[in-house]
């Protein structure tokens, strides 16, 4: 029983000790000056929070206890076969309300342009971005199973990609798009291969390095990529149509054609609803695979490799595939990311991006397609909307993602499967 | 190729390559046991900078003014806290999770070193810190020919002595006093040392710690050199520190620091003499190619799976 105060006690002054130096004393060059609070006010929530848990498993137990004195909380004897029935009989049982369920996103996705202007526009251009590279590394970490610590990559090479396409070749957006992906995935095929034999730690920090080195690469080659100055990105063009005030020779402006005036909205307009459209199509293909043949060998690979090679999968074509498809679409938000900024540089592709697209990926719940949708949305939309927040906005997802691993570690909205569960007292 | 460029890079790597050595420590011994990265590794050794120069500035504001004094105070202070960072994390984030999938772990270690990170460039701020050169000084060995000479500074001899220092008493504890013992059985077979009567957790637990200590070691030292550092630094250095100890054979202490010299003068050769902007490219390649072509290292046993 003295645990019950002592425990919390000792977390909250091992963490008094812990922060005291680092938050307590605040360098200033040579010299330092005091604050106090910050120390006290964490060991305090240290405190807090052990008590908290103490308690909740304190009234935990008195439950249980109560249950078994009614003589409840008994399992019954035998088997209890548990198939989740909401997952098998969607097709039929499900459908008008699933149909709802998936239209009003899409109207609603369609229509916003419409009603939001230049400043939030742009905000949901980045969350639709977020949600087709949550989307991509989804495939290779929720549901292959392969932690990809350098997915930023193949973000860069689809936004370089369209750059220097355009810079060297005369690229235009709609030639670069399928482009871009093709690199993407080609990149992901090569880096793939070396790393088929790996486990998932050397895995990881080899795709830390693979990405680090593309970073490195487009940063120091300056004569090609122009180094941290970065290279300017036209905007996507209709066929024949541009998005300018005045054309260039031989085109039209847009709002020449439509006979409208000319708003420098009509870019932004324009990437919006063609990235909405095209995050719809991977939303369905990536919904489509998972149950397909291929995604369920990713993840029966994910649960365990050695059982699935023993029963003739191939490892190689089913995670190759996955790298490959998650790089595309890596690939297609990064020509997207070109061409909506209109400008790339390398601060854009650091290590910090593809932690912040696996934090999409493990708060929405690894595998869960819906999950991981609403996570990224969430987590580019909330740090606009609470501005005074955006400093703490690492350190949070930081802790959220200790936290997430810890109690929830399928995610906050679980991908649902059948389930076999065995009762045996 | 003259020789006094030579021998100056060769000194710079070696010094290098002992921090390398160094921090590797942490991840070999933490690899060996229970079989994870820890990614937030790279992160401690940037809060054991920090200290340093808050140590530095405290034991100036407690009067202390003696040189060894005041190195003795920082090294027992930064040891200390550094050393509970390294303890705190291993409790927070990975004891929970220890038997769950193999993805976990590492994906709070990521996370806890954005919160590290943060939590540091928070407090305090985001701009480099610098400390004040507290060993000024420094050994000249002519070496080459006309007149070429070498510098060695006092700090750089320390780092040396210490890292190796350090390395021999890790290798005293390691195999010779029971504690040593009890971490090699764990490191053998977890579930069979702890039938025996092992506290694989406390086992745990300690590695964490040590392995903290030693990054508290190098981060000390390599502030004292370098006189400079930022919030950021923790990444490219534990990235490096980890490419040496799976070069040398992850899961070997010996391997860690042989791994740490060979990346670290192969770093100074190869930004000495091809190019110092792609010094970063390199050791990440190498890392790959590592990875890719002998993972168990120089010094390492290739792993078998069984089914």
């Amino acid at each position: 029983m003295g645990n019950k105060l002592f425990h919390p006690l000792a977390t909250g002054f091992l963490v008094w000790i812990l922060t005291l130096p680092i938050s307590g004393v605040v360098l200033d060059g040579y010299f330092f000056s005091f604050h106090w609070q910050p120390p006290l006010v964490l060991a305090l929530a240290a405190f807090l929070f052990h008590s908290g848990i103490l308690a909740v498993r304190w009234w935990h137990s008195f439950g249980k206890l109560l249950k078994e004195k009614r003589g409840l909380g008994d399992c019954p004897q035998g088997f209890d076969f548990a198939v989740d029935q909401s997952s098998l009989s969607r097709s039929t049982r499900t459908l008008p309300k699933g149909a709802i369920l998936m239209a009003l996103p899409m109207i609603v996705g369609g229509v916003l342009p419409f009603f939001l202007n230049k400043y939030w526009l742009t905000v949901a251009i980045l969350a639709l971005i977020y949600v087709l590279l949550a989307l991509g590394l989804n495939i290779v970490v929720g549901l292959a199973g392969m932690l990809d610590l350098g997915f930023v990559a193949f973000y860069a090479v689809g936004a370089y990609g369209y750059a220097l396409g355009h810079e060297y070749l005369g690229l235009g957006f709609w030639s670069s798009l399928p482009l871009g992906a093709m690199l993407a995935a080609g990149f992901g095929v090569v880096l793939g291969f070396p790393v088929l034999r790996m486990h998932g730690d050397y895995l990881a920090i080899v795709t830390l390095g693979f990405g680090e080195i593309i970073r490195l690469v487009l940063n120091n080659w300056v004569s090609f990529t122009g180094g941290p100055n970065g290279v300017r990105v036209p905007g996507p063009t209709l066929p024949g149509l541009e998005f300018t005030r005045r054309a260039k020779e031989g085109s039209i402006p847009v709002h020449e054609f439509l006979g409208i005036d000319y708003s420098a909205n009509h870019r932004i307009v324009f990437i919006y609803l063609v990235l909405f459209m095209v995050v719809l199509a991977t939303i369905f293909l990536v919904t489509r695979l998972k149950n397909m043949p291929l995604g369920r060998s990713w993840e029966a690979l994910r649960e365990d490799e050695i059982a699935c090679r023993s029963l003739g999968i191939n490892h190689v074509t089913v995670k190759l595939s996955a790298f490959a498809l998650g790089a595309m679409i890596g690939g297609i938000g990064g020509v997207f990311f070109a061409a909506s900024q209109g400008f790339v540089n390398p601060t854009s592709f650091t290590f910090f991006e593809s932690a912040l697209i696996l934090a999409i990926v493990v708060l929405g719940g690894l595998g869960s397609i819906p999950g991981v949708i609403i996570a990224a949305i969430v987590i580019t939309i909330l740090p606009e909307v609470l501005r005074d927040f955006s400093d703490y906005r690492v350190l949070v997802f930081g802790l959220a993602m200790v936290i997430m691993m810890i109690w929830r570690p399928r995610g906050l909205v679980r991908s649902v499967r059948p389930v076999f569960r065995e009762h045996v007292r | 190729m003259d020789a006094t460029i030579l021998a100056q890079q060769a000194i710079n790597g070696l010094i290098l390559g002992a921090t390398y050595g160094l921090i590797a420590i942490g991840y070999t011994m933490v690899y060996g046991i229970i079989g994870m990265i820890n990614f937030a590794h790279g992160e401690i050794y940037m809060v054991s900078a920090y200290l340093t120069a808050i140590f530095l500035a405290l034991a100036q504001f407690a009067g202390i003014t003696s040189i060894p004094a005041t190195l003795v105070f920082v090294l027992f202070f930064t040891l200390l806290v550094t050393a509970l960072h390294g303890w705190f994390a291993e409790r927070i984030a990975y004891r929970p999770l220890r038997g769950s999938n193999r993805l976990a772990p590492l994906i709070t270690a990521i996370g806890l070193s954005l919160v590290l990170q943060n939590y540091v460039r928070l407090s305090q701020g985001a701009r480099s810190q610098g400390i004040p050169s507290l060993m000024q000084g420094s050994f000249i060995l002519p070496i080459g020919s006309a007149g070429g000479s070498v510098q060695i500074t006092h700090v750089q001899l320390l780092i040396i002595v210490v890292a190796f220092l350090g390395m021999a008493v890790l290798t005293f504890i390691m195999h010779r006093t029971s504690l040593g013992r009890a971490c090699r059985a764990t490191e053998q077979d977890l579930t069979m040392a702890a039938l025996l009567g092992i506290d694989t957790d406390r086992i745990i637990s300690i590695v964490f710690v040590i392995g903290a200590a030693m990054a508290a070691v190098a981060g000390v030292l390599v502030s004292l050199n370098y006189g400079s550092f930022d919030f950021h630094i923790g990444f490219i250095t534990g990235i490096k520190a980890f490419t040496a100890a799976v070069l040398g054979g992850i899961g070997s202490l010996p391997g860690a620091m042989l791994g740490g010299l060979i990346l670290g003068l192969s770093e100074s050769f190869f930004s000495g003499f091809v190019n110092t902007d792609y010094k970063d490219v390199f050791a990440f390649a190498l890392l790959v190619l590592v990875l890719i072509f002998r993972p168990s290292g120089l010094l390492g046993q290739p792993m078998v799976t069984k089914v």
